[in-house]
């Protein structure tokens, strides 16, 4: 065990835990975080994805010990208000259908924007590939990354 | 349009009787189920139940009972419109909350599965609502001293024209709820709807846009511990009782043990669907921490004997056999593509095909095969379980909730009325979720260690752990004379450990001489029903191959159908044909006018295809181009008869990804078996469709008519399957007939 001080979402939070632990079970058993998914443990799916500082990151791989000073954002503090242009873009095509990977694609997305403003269709689609939609809301989750870079 | 008042008295009774506490309760079940509604609306300081499916604030605003499990199928949001369509109120007052399981108030059942949800509530939910509407009426009538009938409704008002009067639904709310709950009323008619058929967003869709805790995984109570499960590495083995001391004694763990969940199957129901019936519970304080003990044990096992048990499915008790051994997919191949005649049964015959064959000018012989398939919902299997004082609470995502609650009753030995099932957001369930053998072991888990537990299946456990969509193959064969006119056709059908037959459908009434047959392999790997079970795989074959028989008989393969729906409507052969012919057609013709079907693209090659499941009727063609050795699938055009839709824009997403989903399981996806161990367990090795791969658009069309609702949630997958094999040999030349289609890192051409 061993105590770690993270920056998430602008606020400190002080944790212990094992310096394996992924930072995905940190956020969502030790600090009650659970906007952040499991899907796969292996980063394959997405459904964990957070930023760390701006860069989209697999929260089920990486041990809580490497995170050091980076910031933490997660879902819960993407916006104040869960008025992030792609939050709003993902409420307005009415992407979600179970809406278990949702949070994970738009984290990526959101992280996506940030490098990339006006994407092709073509980049929309390959920087989400990395995002398992069980349900098949691809077309709309694309739909919803456009809007949300052009406002 | 008038019906008989469905609900009877006992099942309308007020409130106070009926869900009073549970309704409470489950308003604040879980952080994250707070009213639906804008945040900023202002809540009611009396509310008042008129019956289980909603109650009426003083000031206006509704709460309407989402009465069924939502698994993503959106009808938290669309089985509650019915009812605020005959209540006359206005959309952006309506609260929607998750109803408790109630099955004597919720009828006919609280069950996420079968696409049936809006279809088989479609009387009862709106009767609830015009019912609370006459009852305002009645009161404001009441008050104002006027005939009822004189009394008009629209967005949550009562208007009396003659005499100028008028208020809101909350003033007479209270009134309202205390009068006599009328025994018939009138429904609307399709015409005046001015909610069913216009789209609502997902009442949720902002909490999942933020991260609200809406899923079982997300649900946390006081002093709960984590438990996880080991079941054996291979189909055919069970798990021997070996010493856990070690595993006892790792960080964070506060018990390993070993449960049998089903050690009696007297009572075994058709949702008690297990592999592995022998497990290790490893507990602990945190997950990873359980991870990492369970990662420790070595299990021993032992090999499974040959068995038979009797199911319960629906009342009729069936013989499930289970044959001993470690089985291979190679194997499976060989003994489906070698059926011996003593294996094969036959469902239907109209006329002789046996003579039919004989002088056929020409005899088209196809087989197709499609693999075992994971459902890999994206949340894991999981549930919350509380057993202490001879009762138990149970919470998480599950499909059969009213099914599961008598297994954990009837496992543990505590009455029914001791045991409450709570329903969560489902993280996709597709079929899976209707086996529930994860609440009894949450439940002895809980049991055993007198704490609140919640069970989670890691990615692997969940992969792993059986319950699939079965192994399916099917030969085709149609004869035509030497006219190329379909003389006759024969479909025979099997599976491991069941087939996809569909006997009574389509061609089935369209062809003189018909013959369809079936045959079964049994097998220890452990199967179930999986999104549009049996059509998500005969569809795609059936239409494949019809194809094949149009292009031999020199036709457009939309006429070729058309023709055949022409003869099942005028000279219909056979008697229990169960598809509209009409109907069926309706939606090829649509089709037909919205893709342009007669139009040549360069570079784009086209496949249609129609299929009729769950009651109702869709039509895809498929655009695609050949890009970098790939198939791109440029465009999809769609068209459906699903009778009124309930909420169109919705029901396009459904149907949208019921089309990527089966388009992505046809191209990409099986689990394969070396002697009995999955070879896959992950999305490293399980190929799920991805973003890129996607169609690059979809149209999709409903055909409008004022028919009741069927189903949405399934009916557009299979199909689409058969539409893409047809387009894909178009743009290649080649018939695609076993799935998964592609091969990974193999171009298409090869």
């Amino acid at each position: 065990m061993a105590t770690y001080n993270l920056k998430i979402n602008g606020k400190m939070h002080e944790t212990d835990a094992d310096p394996s632990t992924p930072l995905l079970w940190v956020l969502r058993e030790h600090l009650d975080m659970v906007g952040t998914k499991f899907g796969c443990g292996l980063a394959q799916c997405g459904a964990c994805t957070v930023h760390l500082d701006d860069v989209a990151t697999r929260s089920c791989v990486l041990p809580v010990s490497q995170v050091g000073n980076h910031e933490i954002t997660t879902i819960e503090g993407l916006s104040e208000k869960g008025d992030h242009p792609v939050q709003k873009a993902w409420v307005e095509h009415d992407v979600a259908q179970c809406g278990y990977c949702q949070a994970g694609q738009i984290m990526t997305a959101a992280a996506f924007l940030k490098k990339n403003p006006n994407p092709s269709d073509e980049d929309i689609a390959a920087a989400m590939d990395g995002n398992i939609c069980r349900c098949g809301t691809y077309l709309r989750i694309r739909a919803a990354v456009k809007s949300a870079a052009k406002s | 349009m008038s019906t008989n008042n469905s609900l009877n008295r006992r099942k309308f009774i007020k409130v106070s009787a009926l869900t009073g506490g549970g309704m409470l309760l489950s308003f604040n079940l879980l952080t994250g189920c707070k009213p639906s509604v804008s945040e900023a609306a202002e809540l009611p300081k009396e509310w008042f139940q008129f019956n289980g499916y909603l109650k009426i604030g003083d000031n206006g605003l509704i709460t309407l009972m989402s009465p069924n499990p939502e698994i993503g199928q959106n009808v938290k949001t669309s089985m509650p419109m019915m009812v605020a369509e005959e209540l006359d109120v206005n959309w952006k007052k309506v609260i929607v909350e998750q109803a408790p399981l109630n099955t004597d108030l919720y009828k006919p059942m609280q069950l996420a599965g079968g696409s049936n949800s809006i279809s088989a509530s479609w009387q009862t939910m709106r009767t609830a609502g015009a019912t609370a509407r006459e009852m305002l009426k009645q009161a404001a009538a009441n008050e104002w001293k006027v005939p009822v009938s004189e009394i008009e409704t629209i967005d949550g008002k009562l208007i009396h024209k003659a005499s100028g009067k008028s208020a809101d639904y909350g003033e007479f709310a209270s009134a309202a709820s205390k009068l006599t709950v009328p025994e018939k009323v009138a429904l609307k008619k399709p015409k005046d709807f001015k909610i069913i058929g216009t789209s609502r967003k997902n009442v949720d869709g902002q909490k999942i846009a933020t991260g609200k805790p809406l899923f079982g995984l997300d649900y946390k109570e006081e002093g709960m511990l984590i438990a996880m499960i080991v079941h054996p590495p291979a189909f055919g083995l069970q798990l021997k009782e070996s010493d856990v001391s070690a595993i006892k004694s790792m960080p964070g763990i506060a018990d390993a043990f070993f449960i049998d969940v089903y050690p009696d199957s007297k009572n075994k129901q058709w949702c008690d669907v297990a592999a592995f019936t022998k497990l290790l519970a490893v507990v602990g304080k945190s997950t990873w921490q359980v991870m990492q003990a369970k990662k420790t044990f070595k299990p021993e096992t032992e090999p499974i004997k040959a068995s038979s048990e009797k199911v319960n499915v629906f009342g009729t008790v069936t013989e499930v056999i289970t044959p001993a051994g470690f089985e291979n997919t190679t194997t499976h191949k060989q003994q489906m593509a070698s059926i011996s005649p003593k294996q094969v049964k036959t469902v239907r015959k109209d006329g002789d095909p046996e003579a039919a064959f004989k002088k056929a000018s020409v005899i088209i012989e196809r087989s197709y095969s499609c693999p075992f398939l994971a459902h890999n919902a994206m949340e894991p299997m999981n549930f919350f379980a509380n057993v202490k004082d001879g009762q138990a609470t149970l919470v998480g995502p599950v499909q059969t909730p009213s099914f599961m609650e008598k297994s954990v009753s009837d496992r543990l030995g505590i009455p029914l009325d001791k045991v409450e099932v709570k329903m969560t957001r489902m993280g996709g369930g597709f079929g899976r979720r209707l086996y529930g053998h994860f609440l009894v072991e949450a439940a002895l888990i809980s049991q055993k260690m007198k704490a609140p537990v919640k069970l989670i299946y890691t990615r692997e456990d969940d992969m792993t752990n059986g319950v699939y969509r079965p192994a399916y193959y099917a030969t085709y064969r149609a004869a035509l004379d030497e006219n190329k006119n379909l003389i006759a056709f024969h479909v025979k059908a099997g599976g491991i450990p069941e087939n996809a037959l569909m006997a009574n459908r389509y061609p089935a009434g369209a062809v003189e001489n018909y013959l369809a047959e079936e045959w079964a392999i049994p097998t220890n790997i452990s199967v179930g029903a999986f999104r549009a079970p049996g059509s998500n795989f005969i569809a795609g074959a059936e239409q494949s191959f019809l194809d094949e028989v149009a292009e031999a008989m020199g036709k457009d393969p939309i006429e070729m159908r058309l023709e055949l729906f022409e003869k099942a409507k005028s000279n219909p052969v056979g008697k229990n044909n169960d598809y509209n012919a009409d109907r069926y057609a309706g939606v090829l013709k649509l089709v037909k006018e919205k893709s342009e079907w007669s139009k040549t693209q360069p570079g784009i090659s086209r496949g249609v295809a129609a299929y009729f499941c769950h009651d109702s009727y869709v039509a895809h063609v498929f655009d695609i181009s050949i890009k970098n050795n790939k198939p791109v699938i440029e465009k999809v055009t769609t068209a459906v008869d699903c009778g009124i839709v309930v909420n169109p824009d919705a029901a396009t997403n459904l149907s949208e990804g019921a089309v990527t989903d089966a388009v992505g399981h046809a191209m990409f996806s099986g689990m394969t078996f070396t002697n009995g161990v999955p070879d896959q367990s992950n999305f490293d090795k399980y190929r799920m469709i991805r973003n890129s791969e996607a169609p690059k658009k979809i149209e999709t069309h409903f055909v409008k008519n004022e028919i009741d609702p069927t189903g949405m949630g399934e009916p557009s997958g299979p199909p689409a399957i058969g539409a893409l094999a047809n387009a894909l040999y178009k743009a290649t030349g080649k018939r695609y007939y076993v799935q998964p289609f592609m091969i990974e890192n193999q171009p298409i051409h090869s």
